[in-house]
């Protein structure tokens, strides 16, 4: 069995982060010209909304990953509060800033479309609404965690925000089936199978997984950041191979 | 128990004693989340009578009359319909047969809906045109063969 704790150590975990960050971003390339090569030329016009359709390309993964990512940030906050660990900290903080780009990615190219197709470019509906209060914790979370100076301080105060904040993503997702919603309901669900054209789905799942990469590749190049600003003074940052080549 | 024990027990009830509260709360705003009413809760009075508010259902099919910018259609869930009047310019995707979300008050007799914003609600369905004809045609012929 791989010993987990043994990778929640920030020396152990900065020298492997570094080797996937490469990985992560060649794969995001290389899904992300896939997905938006799909999405423009090869998917279909849709019957009613005609080209305006293809933001889904962006938007709905988008939308999953902004869910997604706060989710992960519970879990992280979950494992920090109760076992200590300081790597957990780290990577929430590490993914907040991008978790916040895509709620606002989701909510930007929403109004894009929703003002052709609805004939508005905001409503005050539960999806909408529930999506915004998403994007407002994400900025809560960064502004608390910059608030205060002591970072094992800072990332208990956060993890207790994200924690609490994790009761909204049940409540975005499931908004277009407990109340009636202009936004409607999803069109891909893995209880019923997908109500639209396959080659839009595989665009729209391809460009999921190249947001995915993304994802990883900058939170990890943002933990290692991180975990160099906060364990400046141990040993083994002092003993790192790029550190004693600037020196 | 261990206190790493403990301290996960805790925040996992903590966490549980939130989504309940949440759950209770949004529950008890239930009336106010809702976005539109149905034709059915109009006809039924359980829409507010002399307030703005939103009625949302499919446009009923041959129900839409155009005078300039005058327009009258019929705003239908299948069970019940509801007479709505709009002077406006009307989005894209307002079609007969689809969704659609209307802004307004009822007329003094409560019976017709005068509207001041009509929004088109796309349902979660995406297909190409090819699509589209297949099922419309399949539509006609199923009616045409109940017709017989």
């Amino acid at each position: 069995m791989i010993n987990w704790f043994k990778f929640s150590a920030p020396s152990t975990f900065y020298p492997l982060a570094g080797k996937l960050v490469p990985v992560f971003w060649l794969l995001a390339a290389i899904f992300g010209a896939i997905g938006l090569y799909i999405g423009f030329f090869v998917a279909p016009t849709d019957a009613q909304q005609g080209e305006g359709y293809r933001i889904i390309f962006i938007h709905v993964p988008a939308s999953w990953m902004s869910m997604f990512i706060y989710c992960v940030m519970a879990f992280w906050s979950l494992l920090g509060l109760t076992f200590g660990t300081r790597l957990s900290g780290m990577m929430t903080t590490a993914l907040a800033p991008t978790g916040a780009l895509f709620a606002f990615l989701s909510l930007w190219t929403g109004a894009l479309w929703g003002k052709p197709m609805w004939g508005t470019w905001w409503v005050w509906d539960a999806r909408l609404t529930s999506e915004l209060i998403l994007f407002f914790l994400y900025l809560g979370y960064m502004a608390l965690h910059a608030a205060i100076d002591d970072p094992r301080r800072a990332d208990r105060a956060g993890a207790v925000l994200s924690l609490v904040g994790v009761v909204n993503v049940p409540i975005i997702y499931f908004s277009v089936k407990w109340w009636n919603t202009l936004h409607q309901g999803a069109s891909v669900s893995l209880t019923k199978s997908a109500s639209m054209a396959s080659t839009m789905l595989w665009g729209m799942l391809i460009m999921a997984l190249a947001f995915w990469a993304y994802t990883l590749a900058v939170a990890l190049m943002r933990a290692r950041a991180i975990m160099l600003e906060r364990e400046a003074n141990t040993e083994w940052v002092k003993h790192l191979p790029d550190i004693r080549r600037a020196a | 128990m261990k206190p790493r024990q403990k301290r996960f027990a805790l925040i996992i009830g903590a966490l549980a004693v939130l989504g309940t509260a949440a759950a209770l709360v949004l529950n008890a705003f239930e009336e106010n989340l809702v976005f539109f009413f149905t034709p059915t809760q109009v006809v039924s009075g359980e829409a507010p009578k002399h307030r703005a508010f939103r009625i949302g259902g499919m446009v009923k099919e041959g129900s839409v009359q155009r005078d300039g910018v005058n327009i009258r259609f019929v705003v239908t869930d299948t069970a019940n319909d509801v007479p709505v009047t709009y002077t406006g310019i009307l989005p894209d995707l307002f079609r007969e047969g689809k969704g659609v979300v209307a802004q307004g008050k009822l007329d003094d007799a409560g019976k017709a809906f005068k509207a001041s914003e009509v929004l088109a609600k796309h349902d979660e369905n995406y297909m190409p045109p090819e699509a589209q004809h297949a099922l419309d045609k399949a539509a006609v012929e199923k009616a045409s063969k109940t017709l017989k």
